[in-house]
């Protein structure tokens, strides 16, 4: 339906062509479609904004090289500055600890309790880890019958308490389970949870105080549009999280909301999911992440043979 | 919380004694716009008809282009003709009216069947559900949980059983109880799916064998907090099952749901309800002026 980035850029970089340096009035168009793409992408409004004035910044005046054009040289430094902004390539788990804490946080329906399995499957497997998965939503109608489901297929014990509703107490509980059981792993799943939810909010605070965990992660749909950085913001304000989950990217979407979220809150994004099976988490790949949200996969290549 | 002056009162301040929109005026009202996920396309259409407005009535005062710009936003969204604005009506026929729910992954479609099935129930209606995700983890004891809480009766089979053959059975034992309302729970499904797309296909052709024009209402929901792919979904959702209606939910949170506006223009499918929480009780009817507004309403400083 979107006119393709690429053929955008080749349009406006016939504006460009013979002209030997980057200058305001030359850059103005192109500078107008990488914002178009990345507002199609669901990139947030005001980093759009912010991000194509800085890399037009860093581009004004830049000498154009003999081979590169400064259209391309443009879409580079684009690239360039997205991947930058997207974090290191692949940030690894804290892991210390006996048991070591990873707690789950998140809007509803955006993976929290599929990825704890996942990420029980992770540790086991990839990790050598003994984990236990912990069952702290209480409200979800079948979210603790969910855990267990998910709990067997990874092979993996789930602590629950249906008599319990105080969620702090059980993960407390579960956490000395854990101690007196061998299991050095403990991944807590919640609830889902809006950031305007004075009640949940407050909630997964105490649930963050109680276990003091090593990794509190949150967890995010990719699909997510402009309120990416509401929630991001927020979850964060709130719970200082180490990282980020984003899930469901063997969809199609362009992903916007990692760029927004990365800008906003500067956590690394850990893990991404890309599907319902327990081996569907892979680690983050910034530049892929930028090709993608670009929607540009062929215009970074021919940026590279120019 | 500080909150921002709202988009209207602004508005009026900027246009007051002037016969012409201005930049800043079109600039805001695009940054309102695409901050609710409108997303850029419908944006401009947007914004194009009212500058097309403005130049063809002179002059005209503020009140007039708040009047326009409400005019023109949810001339976009299409009518809902399903009878009672505030009220949940299903046609009146004699076989099982039946609704089949569809969706991605986790935006609420087994709530929404839930709160639909409370709402029915309470006026009146013979509801059945019929658990066609047979797939998801626990998928099948959530609805049967929703079951419960409102009290109507459900069909089920295995996890990992045949979800045609599920709403096969649905269908045929909703005809015996003579109930007037069938609603079936699918798997989510990221629509780029090919073979999870064409189960739905499967699966609605099954119910004709049972109900011959059923089902008489494909539900697409969609979650407020999703951005422009949702425009995505909605087209491969209609292709494959020729979506009639949607349902935006969780728009209790701080998202807009904008993006249904395009997807309502491009499509021509009505949104019917609005999911505002996780009881039962909070699913509403959509009311286009209503929801219009809410974009414009006072936004919370980000
Ligand atoms: N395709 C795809 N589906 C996913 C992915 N992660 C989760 N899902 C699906 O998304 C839906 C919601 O996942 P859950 O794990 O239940 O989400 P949650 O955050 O625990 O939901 P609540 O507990 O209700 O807040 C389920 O249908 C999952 O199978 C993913 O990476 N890809
Ligand atoms: N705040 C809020 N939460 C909602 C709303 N509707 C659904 N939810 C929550 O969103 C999560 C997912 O809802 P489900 O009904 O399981 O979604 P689904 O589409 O059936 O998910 P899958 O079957 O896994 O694809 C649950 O935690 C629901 O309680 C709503 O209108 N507002
Ligand atoms: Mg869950
Ligand atoms: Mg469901």
């Amino acid at each position: 339906m979107f006119e393709n980035l690429q053929d955008k850029l080749e349009r406006s970089f016939k504006v460009l062509k013979g002209h030997g340096q980057i200058t305001e009035v030359n850059v103005a168009e192109t500078m107008k479609e990488v914002r178009r793409s990345l507002l199609d992408a669901d990139v947030n409004f005001k980093i759009a904004k912010d991000f194509t004035n800085r890399v037009k910044d860093k581009a004004l005046g830049r000498d154009v090289l003999n081979t590169v054009s400064p259209g391309q040289l443009l879409v580079k430094i684009t690239h360039e500055e997205l991947t930058e902004l997207m974090g290191s390539e692949h940030e690894e788990l804290d892991l210390s600890g006996d048991p070591a804490v990873i707690l789950m946080a998140g809007l509803q329906g955006s993976g929290k309790t599929t990825h704890s399995g996942k990420l029980a499957h992770f540790l086991k497997n990839k990790k050598g880890k003994k984990p236990l998965l912990v069952a702290c939503d209480v409200y979800r109608p079948a979210a603790i019958d969910q855990l267990h489901v998910v709990g067997e297929q990874v092979g993996t014990e789930v602590y629950s308490n249906k008599e319990e509703k105080d969620p702090v107490k059980i993960a407390k509980d579960a956490v000395e389970y854990a101690k007196q059981n061998g299991f050095n792993a403990v991944i807590v799943d919640t609830a889902g949870r809006l950031a305007i939810d004075e009640d949940m909010m407050n909630e997964i605070s105490s649930l963050k105080d109680a276990l003091n965990p090593n990794e509190t992660l949150f967890v995010v749909d990719a699909m997510t549009g402009q309120d990416a950085v509401n929630t991001a913001k927020e979850f964060n304000q709130r719970l200082d999280y180490e990282g980020v989950i984003l899930t469901k990217l063997d969809g199609d979407t362009r992903g916007g909301a990692a760029l927004s979220i990365r800008a906003v809150v500067q956590k690394p994004i850990k893990f991404i999911g890309t599907g319902e099976k327990m081996d569907a988490l892979t680690p983050f790949h910034p530049s892929r992440m930028s090709d993608r949200i670009l929607g540009m996969g062929d215009v970074v290549s021919l940026v590279e043979r120019a | 919380k500080k909150t921002k002056e709202g988009f209207f009162s602004k508005l009026t301040r900027s246009v007051a004694g002037k016969s012409k929109v201005d930049d800043e005026v079109l600039d805001d009202l695009e940054e309102i716009l695409v901050t609710s996920d409108v997303g850029v396309d419908t944006t401009l259409k947007i914004i194009d008809r009212i500058e097309e407005r403005v130049s063809k009535d002179k002059y005209f005062g503020t009140e007039e282009l708040n009047k326009i710009l409400r005019e023109e936003i949810s001339g976009l969204l299409e009518e809902n003709n399903s009878g009672s604005e505030t009220e949940f009506v299903i046609p009146q026929q004699d076989a099982p009216y039946v609704i089949m729910v569809v969706g991605v992954n986790g935006v609420g479609k087994t709530t929404t069947i839930g709160k639909l099935a409370y709402q029915f129930k309470k006026a009146g209606k013979k509801v059945v559900l019929g658990a066609a995700d047979t797939f998801r983890a626990a998928a099948i004891d959530q609805l049967k949980i929703w079951s419960e809480r409102v009290d109507v009766p459900i069909v089920t089979q295995k996890m990992g059983s045949d979800p045609a053959s599920v709403a096969f059975d649905t269908l045929q034992s909703a005809q015996a109880q003579d109930a007037d309302v069938v609603i079936i729970d699918t798997a989510g499904r990221l629509h780029n799916k090919v073979n999870l797309m064409n189960e739905l296909g499967k699966i609605k052709k099954v119910m004709k064998k049972v109900i011959p024009d059923a089902p008489h209402e494909v539900m697409l929901v969609l979650d407020a907090s999703t951005g422009q792919n949702a425009i995505e979904q909605a087209k491969q959702f209609t292709r494959v099952t020729e979506v009639t209606g949607m349902a935006l939910t969780k728009l209790d949170g701080t998202a807009k749901g904008g993006v249904v506006i395009g997807i309502s223009d491009l499509f021509k499918i009505p949104v019917r309800y609005i999911g505002v929480g996780e009881r039962m009780e909070d699913l509403q009817v959509f009311n286009k002026y209503e929801f219009v507004d809410s974009l414009f309403g006072e936004e919370q400083e980000a």
